[in-house]
């Protein structure tokens, strides 16, 4: 490929950021000094360049984290680092959120105001903020308002805020991120934020350099407990160590039966493993809960090699943070659950890729990683058995769609986080082009289990149809927001009263499953067992564990807006029902609120809208963006919204 | 000399003319379509499939020499056993598969996808959308006057071409023909996100300060007049471009020795379009920017 880059070069800061990530430059052909004698006669190391495109998004990342956006120069350089064509670069650039393509202030806050948050006072909050530094910066790239840039006429502020969807602290809403640019930028996750007063004050703390210092191991515990209220429960499985066992310290995994699966697995021989997992009948666990066994077998029969395990922890679901919970709160086990999962499949190399919104079960997970490897849990012989196994973490951008798997794949190589058409599956053509097994966090977070106890023991948990335990992620208007294990079987009511009920002298009005791909139900479903089978025979679904509670006070017709907005903003763009058609239902939705106009034709075109984006669209993103507005219509009383005024 | 042992002698040229090894032969698919039974090739897509069935399919973003990317959703089909619908021009057909290419759930499908365009895109120079717009009844005006669009003022940064991304539908043909498909230049890509993507070069410079080596086949393959020739754009904004009036010729490219077939459009005795034949083995339907846009010395009569 003949690279044609001009213009702007990187400064010493951008240049040092992408050197720190991607090593120094070899030659004057990737970026190094030209040196005549070297570089004059022939141009070497292109394609050695090219096969590094997948670290394209950590360069960029680099220079995000550095210098707070992504300028010409800084491009250029990465383009000229990997041998990527600049407007390709910049296509990556622009599809994510967290990525500045304009000079921004040295902190931006990001604040929820997404469905959770909203339900417990996010908007009020960010008109407070915008009261206290002004109006929110917004996202590059935005065609039909070309001014309306990120940063754009803020470059000289010192901090600058933005909202955001959901940020996976919905337990303890409203929450915000906190990212900063700089040699010692920061990127912390503030849950609760105590209001715009407190977001105020902590940013200020910040430039004071007067952060909150970091958790000691008591510190660490309470944080999660007060996430999962049962933690310490004896009859927990997936949440046992959560609150409990120090997630930084690999001596106290192991001495509460941590590696114990592993050294079992390496035992039994791969095939076993998968053997057992198939036994378990365990259903994946990010949403829609394809039987783990098949995926393992399906890549354990390919011929191809090499073979990858990949774990999807970019849970952006809005409503979901079990997965972080588990990343923060007992990140070896998931760790040893990719282990097993590599050696039972034949896969010698692993990515765990994590939404650039968890900087903590970020820094959790390197460390696990850092520890294994350390102990030969990880490397070129796995506990000393001749196993090779390694993991490296991905960060995203900000991008929900890269939850979905082939999205996840093109975000990891590099490239824009589109869809892929499937087939083929990923378990034939995955990451990089070759067979791959792709499970949830908490999905992994089952298989140490299932290995220690045997896959039919194991399905003894729960029901015939949904086996094993599960995870709930109770927010909303509930006395004890937080995430909740209990084997499947247990009912709507049931896991509502684990999490309090609706506060004292409020009425329950209704429940989002499965988070905003999800549906509504009304309080006429608490007797729903919260089962694969149970939500299918009430036209529901369970998603990855959404349990969203509003009571009478919330403003219904307000969320179902938000929802939409939510799809508008994260559809990748890529096909046309998708890409307009959450346009459409937006704005659709915006004529019922405003009263006017004909509204049996607007309910029909949302119908119809409806059906076409789940029937055409590629991906799961479009088939399920019209489901929580469409449930709503048919179950909730939503008091006369869109009725003639 | 010759009875020295030493010298190395090229042993003598082969009689035998080598052949090319013998493939495998790959069993035929056999599928129904509208419940016709159809045998196509292993490998052959569904779309191919309707084809040798005589079904019509429309199609927006599939182009025989282009990769298919699925994304413009007109060719979906219903097909039994599936959750959703499938897309025609990228699924491989298989053995047994019951395809509709009619049913009610197609044709809504379909209507949408035209009403979601045709709302949001200026479909003007989009012939072959024209007719089917009538033919699934689209009333693109159900969304309203205040539907948003991609309306945007035209770029127009060069000699050579117009970017009209007003009446852009996002199909990544232009895309695919810079790239690997056929050019590999690499100028343009799609960048920004959901109704935001667009095409676009690195940070929208314009096209002179980007890679763009202005072959100009990013034009041949625009479905909906979003990219177009500067003579063709003069002329329609002059009222002037009439195709009826055009003679069409082939004739061979003068620059080079490869010998690209030119497809001459003219219009007035003035050349007015350089194409070439989407089927022929040589182009493809590609060319450089000689083939595409060398032809103004033939009207410039004093270095004649």
């Amino acid at each position: 490929m003949d690279l044609h880059i001009v213009g702007a070069e990187a400064n010493t800061d951008e240049r040092a950021a992408v050197d720190a990530a991607l090593g120094a430059p070899v030659t004057g052909w990737d970026g190094g000094t030209h040196v005549a004698t070297r570089d004059g006669r022939s141009a070497r190391g292109g394609r050695e360049a090219s096969a590094r495109r997948d670290l394209l998004l950590p360069a960029l990342h680099a220079v995000q984290d550095r210098v707070g956006h992504i300028s010409h120069g800084a491009l250029n350089y990465i383009c000229r680092r990997l041998s990527v064509p600049p407007a390709e670069a910049w296509g990556v650039v622009t599809f994510y959120h967290l990525l500045s393509t304009h000079p921004a202030p040295p902190l931006v806050v990001h604040v929820c105001d997404d469905i959770a948050c909203r339900a417990r006072g996010a908007d009020g909050l960010c008109r407070d903020l915008e009261a206290a530094w002004g109006p929110p910066l917004t996202h590059g790239g935005h065609r039909a308002d070309p001014e309306a840039h990120r940063g754009a006429g803020e470059a000289g502020a010192r901090r600058g805020w933005m909202r955001s969807p959901c940020l996976g602290h919905c337990e303890q809403a409203p929450a915000a991120l906190a990212l900063g640019a700089g040699a010692d930028g920061v990127r912390e996750e503030w849950a609760p934020v105590g209001g715009a007063a407190g977001i105020v004050a902590r940013a200020e703390a910040l430039e004071r350099h007067a952060g909150a210092a970091p958790l000691d191991e008591a510190g660490r515990l309470a944080a999660l407990c007060a996430v999962a209220p049962q933690a310490g429960s004896p009859s927990l499985r997936i949440l046992r160590r959560v609150g409990v066992v120090d997630p930084e310290r690999l001596d106290a995994y192991r001495a509460s039966g941590g590696y114990v699966a592993l050294a079992r697995a390496l035992d039994m021989g791969p095939a076993s493993v998968v053997a057992e997992v198939v036994a378990s009948k365990l259903m994946g666990r990010g949403g829609a809960a394809f039987p783990t066994g098949r995926k393992w077998e399906a890549v354990a029969r390919e011929p191809a090699r090499p073979r990858y395990v990949v774990c999807n922890a970019d849970e952006s679901e809005p409503g979901t943070f079990k997965d972080r919970v588990l990343l923060e709160g007992d990140p070896f086990a998931i760790v040893e659950a990719m282990t097993i999962c590599g050696f039972a499949t034949g896969a010698e190399y692993g990515y765990v890729y994590i939404r650039g919104e968890y900087p903590m079960a970020e820094a959790r997970m390197a460390g696990a990683i850092v520890a294994a490897r350390a102990a030969g849990l990880l490397g070129p012989d796995v506990m000393g058995r001749g196993v090779r196994f390694d993991l490296e973490i991905r960060r995203g951008a900000g991008a929900y769609i890269c939850g979905e798997e082939t999205a996840l794949f093109n975000s990891i190589e590099g490239k824009r986080g589109e869809p892929r058409s499937k087939p083929p599956f990923p378990s034939q053509v995955g990451l990089f082009g070759q067979p791959t097994v792709v499970n949830n966090v908490e999905t992994l977070a089952n298989i140490p289990d299932i290995v220690r106890e045997g896959g039919d023991a194991w399905a003894g948990i729960g029901t015939p149809g949904s086996t094993g335990p599960k995870l709930f992620c109770v927010s909303g208007h509930v006395a004890r927001p937080g995430v909740y294990e209990v084997p499947f079987g247990q009912t709507l009511g049931e896991v509502l009263a684990l999490a309090g009920g609706v506060p004292d002298g409020r009425r329950l009005q209704a429940i989002l499953l499965g988070g905003a791909a999800g549906v509504f139900v009304g309080p006429e479903a608490l007797d729903m067992p919260l089962t694969f089978e149970g939500a299918r025979a009430a036209s529901a679904t369970l998603g990855s564990g959404v349990v969203l509670v509003f009571d009478d006070t919330a403003d219904l017709p307000d969320m179902l807006r938000r929802i939409a907005q939510f799809f508008r903003d994260e559809s990748c763009g890529q096909c046309v029902p998708c890409r307009v058609g959450t346009v459409r239902q937006e704005e659709l939705l915006a004529r019922l609120a405003a009263g006017g106009g004909d509204r049996p034709a607007a309910f029909e075109l949302l119908n119809e809208l409806g059906q076409a984006m789940r029937d055409a669209s590629i991906c799961g993103l479009g088939q399920t963006a019209s489901s929580a507005i469409e449930t709503a219509f048919a179950r909730l009383d939503l008091h006369g919204f869109g009725a003639p005024r | 000399m010759s009875t020295d042992s030493l010298w190395y002698h090229l042993p003598p040229p082969s009689t035998v003319v080598p052949t090319p090894p013998a493939e495998a032969p790959r069993a035929p698919v056999a599928l129904s379509i509208d419940g016709r039974e159809v045998e196509v090739a292993a490998g052959d897509t569904v779309l191919d499939a309707c084809r040798t069935a005589g079904a019509s399919v429309p199609t927006l973003c599939y182009l025989e020499t282009l990769t298919p990317v699925n994304a413009c959703r007109l060719c979906v089909v219903e097909q039994e056993g599936a959750r959703v619908l499938v897309p025609a021009c990228s699924r491989k057909a298989e053995p047994g598969m019951k395809i509709q290419t009619a049913s009610p759930r197609v044709r809504t499908a379909r209507k949408v996808v035209l009403e979601l365009l045709a709302s949001s895109v200026d479909l003007s120079t989009a012939g072959e959308l024209t007719p089917l717009l009538e033919e699934y009844g689209a009333a693109p005006g159900r969304f309203g006057a205040g539907a948003a669009t991609v309306a945007q003022p035209v770029k127009d940064d060069n000699d050579l071409y117009v970017r009209d991304y007003g009446k852009c539908v996002l199909c990544y043909k232009c895309v695919e023909a810079c790239g690997t498909d056929a050019q590999h230049t690499f100028a343009i890509a799609v960048a920004g996100r959901g109704f935001q993507a667009h095409i676009s070069t690195e940070l929208d410079v314009p096209l002179p300060d980007s890679a763009c080596v202005y072959c100009g086949n990013c034009i041949a393959v625009c479905p909906t007049g979003a990219l177009m020739a500067k003579p063709e754009f003069l002329l329609r904004q002059a009222e002037q471009w009439a195709p009826e009036r055009q003679a069409v010729t082939d004739t061979i490219c003068p620059y080079c020795g490869v010998g690209c077939t030119l497809t001459v459009h003219v219009q007035d005795q003035q050349i007015v379009k350089v194409t070439s034949p989407i089927d022929n083995g040589t182009t493809r339907g590609h060319l450089c920017v000689k083939g595409r846009f060398g032809f103004e010395y033939v009207h410039s009569e004093p270095e004649r």
